[in-house]
């Protein structure tokens, strides 16, 4: 029956329990795939024992009718919790529908209704274990699958007759099949390069929440202020950090030559996309100590003083960072937008 | 013993009754299903009720469902939250925020009754989850998915993912801060599928770029419409087989391949199965009631850039959000594409491990090499492997579960999250090695000493046989398998009284 030492045990076992017939017909299966039902060849005779000659009407207080009457009491007293709770239900909602006191009414009604429920069929119903046959194979005689597949093949002797229909039937359905998507096309727009743009671009302002334009002497050292491209508050691909990083040493490579605001004083204002480059969540925890940012969501940290490096956790790419400016006014500006896509990584972005 | 008035009375409700289904069967021809219906013999066993949990809580979930319906505006136009007639929520006042959030608030604050039906919703769908995900552990511990009900275990496995997914829209649909970010979470990984099918799809399902204008109203026809549609369909066609197919149940003395033993549906099990509703309600009403769950006023309205500390998912989607954390910063770019991140812990794996699932009864086979049908259950220990590869799936899912609270953890504990993470990551490659092998050692313990792991042995009776040999007649333990009835059965067997007496009539 088996070539792992798993089940050799199986048949031991049942073999305890007296289901000889079962029992030795398992093990008479050859090794090897066993199309047999149960052990058994469906064409055997089924036992057919219905439990209607089995007495499966007693029920447990059918010769003490006093604990009958007790029985019928208690479920009585569960339903009448039912109903008190019932009529606590209505007088919490008339009151202030407390929420506390709503939620003990309907628990109380529908455990009394329950729990009596439940007493009822236990002690004043009738409902013994009884044995029935499981009537059928769930496979069918041989004569009625033979039948079965007589009535089938009528249908594909027709196809296989022409093949070069069934043939070309195929492609012509999956050309077809693909043009159903255009229905489904219409529910958006093509990404496109609006995958790689942001809000911001040449002399972008940048505003704090409630729309106020910044200058570099508003971020005090150490400072951080989530800011937005002037008049794009929706873009959810937008919102940058404004950090001043005061004199600590930021990493300045080629590429980011003059993307910082020296201030007068000792500061110095660096800007990154808030937009974790892991799954998206706003990267939003500043550790002013070790000049770190930490995504809430998947705690990717972000090392601010080596270009938002990442330095710990899940996210794959530093966060981008936005050359910034001081324009004419003396506000904060953007030099251009991201210079790299914001955000989560996606297939065309490599 | 019955007096004339009662076999009068008795007669009359008789005659009631078959008016009522004899008018039915002139017109259905029914009384020959009906009788079936009524005769339907259901096995007993305490595990055999947790499915029944899950449909009674998804019979709660469609009732306060369609209440909340009601009340809710699906939508995400932006609107500014002020004092109206009733109840306020002060701290909101003044605050932008969806029309789909403030509808929510007001069901909270200014519907009577509607905060404890938002309630009991919420832990109604928890609750149906568990109830799914121990039901599916049943049927794979005891071997329930063999022949005839591979088609069972695969609408199941997929009622668990849809559930699953019903969850996660609804628990989405108030459009708050925690929600919110969920739904910036999973744009990112659908986003993750390869060959521009996932910016594609993104776009298609939001409409644009996030978080557009119209993916609460779309989410509301997926939660309301497309996925109710696909579980009550789903779930009726896994009753329909199983009632077909008939329950499977455990060996045991009289128990056959082709028999089975319990008790008829009516009246005793339906008013039980009654009963068990009502018992699922009350306790759900009860955490409705006095345990709190998804206050969405404290979260405040969605922005794509604020978030709070402490954003998990709800807890069936714990193991994936866990998953997107543990999994290592790789992602891959070469001949101008990427693999971004969240695909492999996201998509990748997690369709891989689906794919297991759904081929396990296949894979089932080739193990044991057994392609026969069953209709008696495998007690977990006679077959090992299959329990040590359970027990190490449930540890895997577990140790990722608690992988989607490392910064509760770090709060909690002390401990710095870069530890907590490295713990866990080693965990989820270890853990399940170590519990294949307590369960697999376990199960051979088991097998030996034939005890039941949690109760005493009560010892049953011992024969000797002509040969000298010793024979225990029965279970050697309490169990419900009727140990107590063994000998009698096997003494009522021809072949089993023949083995079992003639020793000892013999000497």
């Amino acid at each position: 029956m088996t070539t792992t030492d798993d089940s050799l045990s199986q048949p031991q076992h049942e073999g305890h329990r007296g289901e000889e017939t079962d029992v030795t017909a398992a093990e008479r299966i050859p090794p090897g795939r066993n199309p047999r039902h149960f052990g058994i060849d469906p064409s055997e005779p089924w036992p057919d024992d219905v439990p209607m000659d089995q007495d499966d009407t007693h029920w447990r207080y059918e010769h003490d009718p006093k604990g009958a009457r007790r029985a019928e009491l208690r479920v009585a007293a569960c339903w009448t919790v039912t109903l008190l709770a019932s009529l606590g239900l209505a007088v919490v909602y008339i009151i202030d529908a407390n929420n506390q006191l709503a939620g003990l009414c309907w628990a109380l009604a529908f455990a009394g209704l329950g729990i009596g429920l439940i007493l009822w069929a236990r002690d004043l119903m009738p409902g013994h274990d009884v044995i029935a046959s499981r009537g059928h194979h769930d496979v069918s005689a041989v004569a009625d699958r033979v039948a079965a597949a007589e009535s089938l093949s009528r249908g594909v002797d027709a196809m296989a007759r022409r093949s070069f229909l069934t043939k070309l039937l195929l492609p012509v359905g999956a050309v077809f099949g693909l043009a159903t998507i255009f229905p489904l096309a219409s529910l958006g727009p093509r990404a496109k390069a609006d995958l790689t743009k942001t809000s911001w671009g040449k002399g972008t302002r940048a505003v704090t929440q409630d729309g106020t334009p910044i200058r570099p002497t508003d971020l005090p050292v150490d400072g951080i202020l989530t800011v937005f491209p002037e008049g794009h508050m929706d873009d959810a691909l937008s919102p940058t950090l404004l950090i001043n990083v005061g004199t600590d040493n930021f990493r300045m490579t080629k590429a980011n030559q003059g993307w910082n605001i020296p201030v007068s004083g000792g500061g110095n204002i660096v800007a990154f996309s808030k937009i974790c480059t892991h799954a998206g969540c706003p990267a939003s925890l500043y550790n002013v100590q070790s000049k770190q940012l930490v995504c809430p969501c998947h705690q990717s940290t972000f090392d601010v003083l080596l270009d938002c490096k990442p330095v710990f956790g899940p996210a794959p790419r530093s966060l981008p960072q936005l050359p910034l400016t001081v324009n004419s006014d003396g506000y904060i500006v953007s030099q251009s937008d991201y210079t790299q896509p914001v955000g989560p990584g996606f297939w065309s972005r490599g | 013993m019955s007096t004339t008035r009662e076999r009068a009375s008795a007669r009359k409700r008789y005659s009631i009754g078959k008016s009522v289904l004899d008018t039915v069967d002139e017109r259905m021809g029914s009384s020959k299903f009906l009788t079936s219906v009524f005769d339907k013999i259901f096995p007993d066993h305490w595990s055999f009720m947790v499915g029944e949990i899950a449909m009674d809580s998804l019979i709660i979930l469609i009732a306060t469902g369609i209440y909340l319906t009601l009340f809710y505006v699906p939508s995400q136009t932006d609107v500014v939250y002020a004092p109206t007639s009733g109840h306020v929520y002060l701290p909101l006042v003044g605050q932008h925020m969806s029309e789909a959030y403030k509808s929510v608030i007001d069901i909270t604050f200014n519907v009577k009754f509607g905060l404890i039906m938002r309630q009991a919703h919420h832990w109604a769908a928890l609750i149906f989850l568990a109830a799914v995900i121990f039901h599916m552990c049943r049927i794979f511990f005891t071997g329930a998915f063999r022949k005839p009900r591979e088609v069972n275990w695969i609408i199941g496995l997929l009622l668990w993912q849809i559930v699953s997914l019903e969850g996660f829209t609804g628990y989405s649909l108030p459009d708050d801060l925690l929600s919110g970010t969920g739904i910036r979470v999973i744009y990112s990984i659908v986003q993750a599928i390869p060959f521009n099918i996932g910016s594609w799809l993104v776009y298609n399902l939001w409409g644009g770029r996030f978080p557009g204008t119209v993916f609460i109203p779309r989410l509301f026809v997926v939660h309301e419409f497309l996925f109710p549609l696909l579980i009550v369909g789903l779930l009726t066609a896994h009753l329909m087989i199983l009632w077909h197919q008939k329950h499977t149940d455990f060996p045991g003395p009289g128990k056959t391949e082709t028999n089975i033993r319990g008790s008829r549906i009516w009246p005793q099990y339906a008013l039980k199965a009654g009963g068990l509703m009502m018992m699922v309600s009350a306790a759900t009403f009860f955490l409705a009631g006095f345990v709190q769950i998804n206050p969405v006023w404290l979260y405040g309205p969605y922005t794509p850039f604020n978030v709070t500390a402490g954003s998990q998912p709800d807890w069936y989607l714990g193991w994936l959000d866990g998953f997107v954390r543990l999994w290592p910063h790789w992602e891959f770019r070469s001949f101008g594409v990427e693999i971004p991140n969240p695909f492999f812990p996201g998509l990748l794996f997690p369709g891989i491990i689906f794919g297991i699932m759904f081929a396990w009864p296949w894979i089932d086979k080739k193990i044991y090499n057994d392609y026969g049908s069953h209709n008696l259950l495998d007690r977990p220990r006679d077959k090992p492997f299959r329990t040590g590869f359970g027990v190490a799936a449930i540890i895997f899912f577990a140790i990722l579960t608690v992988g989607c609270g490392t910064d509760i953890l770090a709060n909690n504990l002390h401990i710095g999250f870069e530890r907590i993470y490295q713990y866990l990551q080693y965990g989820m490659i270890v853990g399940p090695v170590v519990g294949f092998t307590i369960a697999f050692r376990t199960c051979k313990a088991l097998q030996l000493t034939d005890a039941h792991p949690i109760q005493k042995p009560l010892g049953g009776v011992i024969y000797r046989t002509s040969t000298g040999a010793y024979h225990t007649v029965g279970e050697a333990h309490g169990e419900d398998h009727g140990a107590e009835h063994a000998p009698a059965e096997a003494a009522a067997d021809g072949r089993g009284a023949e083995e079992l007496h003639s020793p000892v009539g013999g000497d």
